[in-house]
């Protein structure tokens, strides 16, 4: 893919792969060829049902995963070959936060400790500017003071999510994955946290990675999204283009079925049906991973997978009809 | 379309450590045969405890449904019977499904067991013509293979097969009420249509009533015929799914549509959202409970709770807002907000 000469690029990634073996010879692809690039100071969006690869893809990224094979590069380096001191420096840029409030918190630390793990753990701040920084970022994602001794179990699921983001920035990161962190929140505190987020992302020039399955969020709060399906990347285009003309049979379905808060619309709207679920990613068929379920399935796309090409300027599918 | 469970008077408790937790503070409302109605608001606002109030499933203790409530179902009032009438109540006149399709489902029964044994107690056919029957069902919640999945566990059935098995043991007995609390929370998009559509042709089909507890207005608008919104244990505004699109009146009801991005709406704007988190139910507040985080709210708002005003035959709302002494605000939603 996606040769991308603007000088802005943060991070590169060129086929990457990510298999897990689950036993008796089988493998699970859950990453399989993925190559895209993010831009400094942009928020790509990730969006795919479960299962897709999207959260294995933010995680091999990070480098939590070690990749099959392909690579990273983040500003030159690929980060896959860093050791010691110099994967250490590359955590402090890149930080991640949880889809789940309540199991990505320490239940025996207070806020203040949870929030300054990362500054203890890079000697950045002691004593009392340690807990001004605390104090600081707590300011920053709209909690209060106080907050900082007491303990997670003692806030609601937004707050949580605030501490999960002041604890992500509080090392001055640039470049954080948001993994799904709102699908486990109401509707109304939903709106808080990406509000939230937009604004911390013009305070100090952050560079998202924002997986979600909500496309309507996803489209919101992104710049450029990439569309997965069973670990492929099926489409990738800014997200303005994607909505407005999505090219791929999948992305297609998924945008039709997202229900819209309007009965009349509701009334006229014509459902591009899926048929079936997502076939399972262990020892997947050859050819192209939707072609199961695509009505416009011909003979080829069950045996060859499909080139990543650019179709129109900047918008790349995956797809035998283009 | 007659009546066919009439809420009246609700309200329920939990006794805690903190004190008396009241969960739902006095709500009354009608479902009619054949209709959808749903109910919305986040999560604590009472909703799934009303849900279990109607087929009495609060524990008791902690739980505690208060004196003069009556759930009268045909007339009959479910908080007045036996248990003997209850059994045949539960899964044969009234059915739910829950939100977690793997929690509710016996992980070491197989499916098409677990949906004979409420055809073989309300029906009374052996467990041979059950376990057909069974397959049957499977086969009309869309399920390809019946008879080869009737044979399999849960955790061989994925998210949205498990949440189908679970309409299949709920619409076994030909239930008059079916109540969905949250049926594809935990479901993507795509099976989430798949689900939605399953449950509006199968109305079509046997008629069933349906109560819909979700949090989600966007999945609300193509199938409820009616819908109530509830905040803090009360019901704040109902109306037909149209006029509580088309015409909200409540400013509650106008953040939930407005904390919705639309797919149509410019990026990386100001999301509108409802600031605060919704009052301690140990303790609310004489006044509106929305008062705190209601930007149209008067000193009135914060005194007493407005009486509920009726906007049309089916359409009512409880705001001071609608006082004729209040002060005039248009609906940010008609003010270009979801544009």
């Amino acid at each position: 893919m996606p040769e991308d000469n603007s000088k802005d690029v943060l991070i590169e990634v060129k086929n990457l792969k990510k298999y897990f073996n689950v036993g008796a010879g089988a493998v699970l692809k859950a990453v399989d060829d993925v190559s895209f690039v993010i831009r400094k100071g942009e928020t790509l969006g990730l969006v795919g049902e479960s299962g897709c690869g999207k959260t294995t893809c933010g995680r091999t990224v990070l480098g939590l995963y070690g990749a099959t094979d392909g690579h990273v590069i983040y500003e030159g380096v690929d980060i896959q070959g860093l050791k010691g001191k110099a994967k250490k420096d590359f955590t402090k840029k890149a930080q991640i936060i949880f889809q789940d409030p309540y199991a990505s918190l320490n239940p025996r630390m207070t806020v203040g400790d949870i929030i300054a793990e990362g500054i203890d753990i890079h000697g950045m701040y002691r004593g009392a500017a340690r807990t001004k920084k605390i104090y600081e970022m707590l300011d920053h994602v709209g909690l209060n003071r106080e907050h900082a001794s007491r303990f997670p179990h003692e806030f609601s699921g937004g707050q949580r999510q605030r501490i999960g983001i002041a604890r992500a920035l509080a090392i001055e990161p640039e470049f954080i994955v948001c993994d799904e962190p709102i699908s486990a929140l109401d509707v109304s505190i939903q709106a808080q946290i990406v509000n939230l987020l937009i604004k911390l992302q013009k305070e100090m020039g952050l560079t998202y990675l924002f997986i979600a399955h909500d496309l309507s969020m996803v489209k919101h709060i992104s710049d450029r999204v990439g569309v997965m399906y069973l670990g492929n990347m099926m489409e990738f285009a800014s997200s303005h283009d994607l909505y407005e003309k999505p090219l791929h049979p999948y992305t297609q379905a998924l945008l039709s079925a997202i229900p819209v808060p309007d009965p009349e619309i509701e009334k006229n709207r014509e459902r591009i049906k899926l048929e079936g679920e997502v076939p399972s990613p262990i020892n997947p068929k050859p050819g192209c991973r939707f072609s199961a379920r695509c009505k416009y399935a011909k003979p080829i796309c069950f045996q060859e997978r499909p080139q990543f090409k650019e179709v129109e300027k900047q918008h790349f599918v995956s797809c035998h009809l283009f | 379309m007659g009546k066919i469970l009439e809420v009246k008077k609700l309200k329920v408790s939990y006794h805690t450590y903190a004190g008396e937790v009241q969960s739902v503070r006095g709500i009354s409302f009608d479902l009619n045969e054949n209709e959808t109605l749903a109910v919305v608001g986040e999560s604590g606002c009472g909703k799934s405890v009303t849900a279990k109030s109607i087929m009495r499933l609060i524990q008791t203790p902690p739980g505690e449904i208060k004196q003069g409530s009556e759930i009268l179902f045909n007339g009959k009032d479910i908080l007045k019977m036996q248990d003997e009438e209850l059994r045949k109540l539960r899964g044969g006149q009234i059915s739910m499904i829950f939100q977690d399709p793997m929690t509710s489902l016996n992980p070491t029964m197989k499916i098409g067991k677990q949906i004979a044994e409420s055809i073989m107690i309300h029906r009374g056919l052996n467990a041979k013509d059950a376990f057909a029957e069974a397959v049957k069902m499977l086969e009309t919640v869309n399920i390809p293979n019946s008879d080869k999945r009737a044979n399999q566990y849960p955790h061989q059935f994925s998210g949205g097969m498990r949440q189908r098995a679970m309409i299949a043991i709920a619409l076994a007995c030909d239930p008059k009420i079916l109540i969905a609390d949250e049926p594809t929370t935990a479901l993507d998009v795509t099976i989430q249509a798949q689900i939605m559509d399953l449950m509006k042709d199968l109305q079509d089909k046997l008629g069933t009533a349906i109560i819909l507890i979700t949090h989600d207005l966007g999945i609300v608008a193509s199938v409820a015929h009616r819908i109530q919104v509830m905040y803090s244990g009360l019901i704040i505004e109902r109306g037909k799914t149209e006029e509580i699109f088309k015409n909200p009146q409540h400013p509650y009801t106008w953040g939930l549509l407005l904390s919705v991005p639309r797919l149509d709406a410019v990026n990386k704007d100001v999301l509108y959202s409802l600031n605060g988190t919704p009052p301690d139910l140990l303790r609310p507040p004489v006044g509106c409970p929305f008062a705190a985080r209601c930007e149209y709210a008067m000193a009135i708002c914060n005194e007493s709770m407005p009486e509920e005003t009726k906007l049309s035959e089916t359409h009512s709302v409880s705001c001071w807002l609608q006082h004729p002494m209040a002060p005039k605000v248009k609906s940010p939603l008609n003010a270009g907000g979801a544009e």
